[in-house]
């Protein structure tokens, strides 16, 4: 048989095919609806944790920080709860990297506070002082760019039926309504009035300064997603 | 006329050789320099803090990777196929105008797609999937490319000569298919631009999986990308450049068989091993540790048929460093292949994820086998493709002892800064308390890091006596009259 493929590309390609493609199915199909379903309490992402998201993103923090708490004494005791399959199911893309060269964050909105994360993003070895990380200014001075979020709201909205604007059972049996923007003027609304919460614990002046002339700078964004992380 | 050899046309694969070693020099510096940020942190300004946006570790990181992945293996990968393809099929890309179009329409695009890649890295566009980073535009562009690596592959086996195929073109097809099904799944995203009808930027997109799913599918892409860019194509190299260089026939043709097919079923299996501990099912992690223990068996088959095929005729790695390149590249992929399974046993997982062992392994198995074997192939082609002798047989000695010396440095440091690490982040003290806060577990890695960067910087510099020496080949030496049937000064 194997000498036939030999001379037969065209068998020979849809045999390799087959075999290579059967794991796949077997391994990724199985589970798919239902490692898709939310945990009770899990909302999808406000408009400005959204942006925070996307600046968490486009500077790969994911390179060096993990989102995943593996079910070990060692990590429960560093990090929190155990990371759950339903925690996940507004996340596109995951975000639970690959190396850990700083901590894991999937829980740190527990123990970190907005006043932290200002300081820390701005220069790390100033509250850390043997810390590897660098800093992160430009984030100070780099506007979100809310349409964009708007855009990947609306779709995953649309597409995967996130149930922005809808009542969401959060643990202790109420519901909550995230809401989402259907004109940039909304978005930009909402993620404002969300962005004031976050600078009344902030210091720098600059970044005050923009909100209240209506712009919202990345780390006042990353810093609402951080928190959200629990 | 009957009696002549056939004229082959190497001038695609001249093309991918220098994209090989420019992306080479290109990601390998970006990699030895972000070794040294994480070693002294000061490095991430190095341009003042105005550009320190695009010299941080994070954003260079995907560079990194993605140049030494896509631009220089997957340059290699086309290099080597546009040469070996004529050859062990008997055919000539001068025969096709067709062919020929479809070969030179897939350099320029593939240049094209690289440098919209390294911009849009650099301006932080990136989808966050390790090796997947590439926005949708991107995505497509690389799709069109290997569309038309099909085309040529395929068109090629068409119009063949010698009917039976040889073991290096099975690994060619499989290579293709592989890449093919994995990159297509693991890109599926919407571009929000048009899906919201007109919002935001026209970049960005958002995956078709969320969270668990999401990771799966990444990481049965990402396990097994290494299976078909990393693995089954430098595999297909080994199969041709080791019997040409040495004059030796394959030890076993069985062999090779069992490998294949077994190599082929088993890789896709052990993409969880990833994911151990994490959220996805417990049986996919358990599935995946269990076949990345099968794994052993098919790598070791290919690695064993390539170091017996040398049989008897051991004198010729003392006597060419470019047969040292090849043996040592199946010993590293041997040493590799080991070490994968005993990462991907959970309890050792538990240890070794997360920490500087998974770093360190990747680069025994991209820097010994994938980089030793594509810079191998390149020095058995470069005098039958330039038509000129080789310019130096000691600085090939001489790369291959800097790089072997930098290859050693980088693995070992991250071994004991990963098990050292992972020890640390799960001890307790007597009270059961954390023995150590997190920054405790990065202040021990500075001397590892310090000689990681050390070891990639020999490297580094053996890749540069390897593009010089590839240079001065092309360049230094007289135009000889016919294809060379000794062309590696080796023997003497």
């Amino acid at each position: 048989m194997f000498h036939w493929l030999e001379k037969n590309p065209f068998f020979f390609a849809v045999g390799v095919f087959i075999v290579i493609a059967f794991a796949g199915l077997i391994e990724i199909v199985p589970n798919f609806a239902q490692a898709s379903r939310p945990t009770i309490g899990t909302v999808p992402y406000s408009t400005l944790e959204l942006a925070g998201r996307h600046a968490y993103i486009k500077n790969s923090c994911n390179a060096c920080h993990s989102q995943l708490i593996r079910p070990f004494k060692s990590e429960t005791d560093r990090y929190g709860h155990y990371s759950l399959s339903g925690e996940y199911a507004y996340d596109r893309p995951f975000l639970w990297g690959s190396k850990r060269t700083g901590p894991d964050l999937h829980r740190i909105g527990n123990y970190r506070t907005t006043e932290w994360h200002e300081n820390h993003m701005m220069n790390p070895s100033a509250l850390i002082p043997s810390s590897i990380m660098p800093g992160y200014k430009w984030m100070f001075t780099t506007m979100v760019d809310v349409d964009t979020v708007l855009a990947e709201q609306i779709t995953i909205a649309n597409a995967f039926g996130v149930p922005y604007n809808k009542a969401v059972p959060t643990k202790d049996g109420s519901t909550k309504i995230v809401k989402m923007g259907s004109t940039l003027e909304e978005a930009n609304k909402l993620a404002l009035e969300e962005a004031k919460e976050i600078v009344k614990d902030m210091k720098n002046q600059d970044v005050k300064d923009a909100v209240s002339a209506g712009k919202i700078p990345e780390i006042v964004a990353l810093i609402a997603y951080l928190n959200s992380l629990k | 006329m009957e009696n002549r050899p056939l004229e082959y046309d190497y001038t695609v694969a001249k093309m991918f050789m220098v994209t090989t070693i420019v992306l080479g020099l290109v990601g390998m510096t970006i990699g030895v320099f972000i070794a040294f940020e994480l070693a002294f942190p000061s490095l991430n300004l190095i341009l003042g803090e105005n550009l320190a946006e695009y010299t941080n570790f994070s954003r260079l990181r995907p560079l990194h990777t993605d140049a030494v992945a896509f631009g220089f293996t997957v340059s290699g990968i086309f290099a080597t196929w546009y040469y070996v393809g004529q050859r062990v099929l008997k055919v000539s890309m001068a025969e096709s105008k067709f062919l020929m179009f479809i070969g030179k329409l897939q350099f320029w695009l593939y240049v094209i797609g690289v440098a919209a890649a390294v911009v849009s890295l650099f301006m932080g566009y990136t989808s966050s999937k390790e090796y997947a980073e590439f926005e949708w535009p991107i995505d497509i562009a690389i799709v069109v490319v290997w569309v038309l690596w099909g085309v040529s592959i395929f068109g090629l086996i068409g119009i063949r000569r010698e009917k039976s195929l040889y073991i290096s073109i099975w690994y060619y097809i499989a290579t293709f298919l592989g890449v093919a099904m994995l990159y297509l799944f693991n890109n599926m995203e919407i571009p929000t631009y048009f899906a919201s009808g007109g919002h935001g930027d026209i970049m960005h997109s958002v995956s078709m999986y969320a969270g668990t799913n999401d990771a799966l599918v990444q990481w049965w892409y990402g396990h097994n990308a290494v299976a078909f860019v990393f693995t089954v194509p430098i595999v297909a190299m080994i199969y041709y450049f080791l019997p040409k260089e040495s004059g030796q026939a394959i030890y076993s043709y069985k062999l090779s068989l069992l490998s294949f097919w077994g190599l082929m079923f088993v890789y896709l299996w052990a993409g969880g091993h990833h994911l151990l501990f994490s959220t996805v099912p417990d049986w996919v992690q358990t599935m995946g540790s269990i076949f990345s223990i099968i794994l052993i068996l098919p790598s070791w088959g290919s690695a064993i048929n390539m170091l017996l095929t040398m049989k008897g005729e051991w004198q010729q790695v003392a006597a060419s460093p470019l047969i040292k390149f090849m043996v040592l590249g199946s010993t590293f992929y041997m040493f590799s292949t080991l070490e994968g399974p005993i990462q991907a046993i959970k309890s050792v997982n538990a240890i070794a994820h997360f920490t500087d062992w998974i770093v360190g392994h990747v680069h025994d198995g991209t820097l010994g086998w994938v980089g030793f074997m594509i810079i191998a192939a390149l020095y058995h082609m470069a005098p039958r493709v330039f038509k000129r002798e080789l310019y130096s047989k000691s600085l090939m000695a001489t790369q291959f002892w800097i790089q072997t010396l930098g290859i050693v440095l980088y693995f070992t440091s991250m071994w004991i800064a990963g098990i050292t690490q992972g020890m640390m982040w799960r001890a307790h003290d007597e009270f059961g308390n954390l023995a150590y806060s997190f920054i405790d577990t990065v202040d021990v890695l500075h001397p590892y890091y310090a000689l990681r960067g050390i070891g990639g910087l020999f490297y580094l510099a053996g890749f540069f006596i390897f593009a010089y020496n590839i240079y001065k080949t092309m360049s230094a030496r007289p135009v000889e009259e016919s294809e060379l049937q000794n062309a590696s000064p080796m023997g003497a």
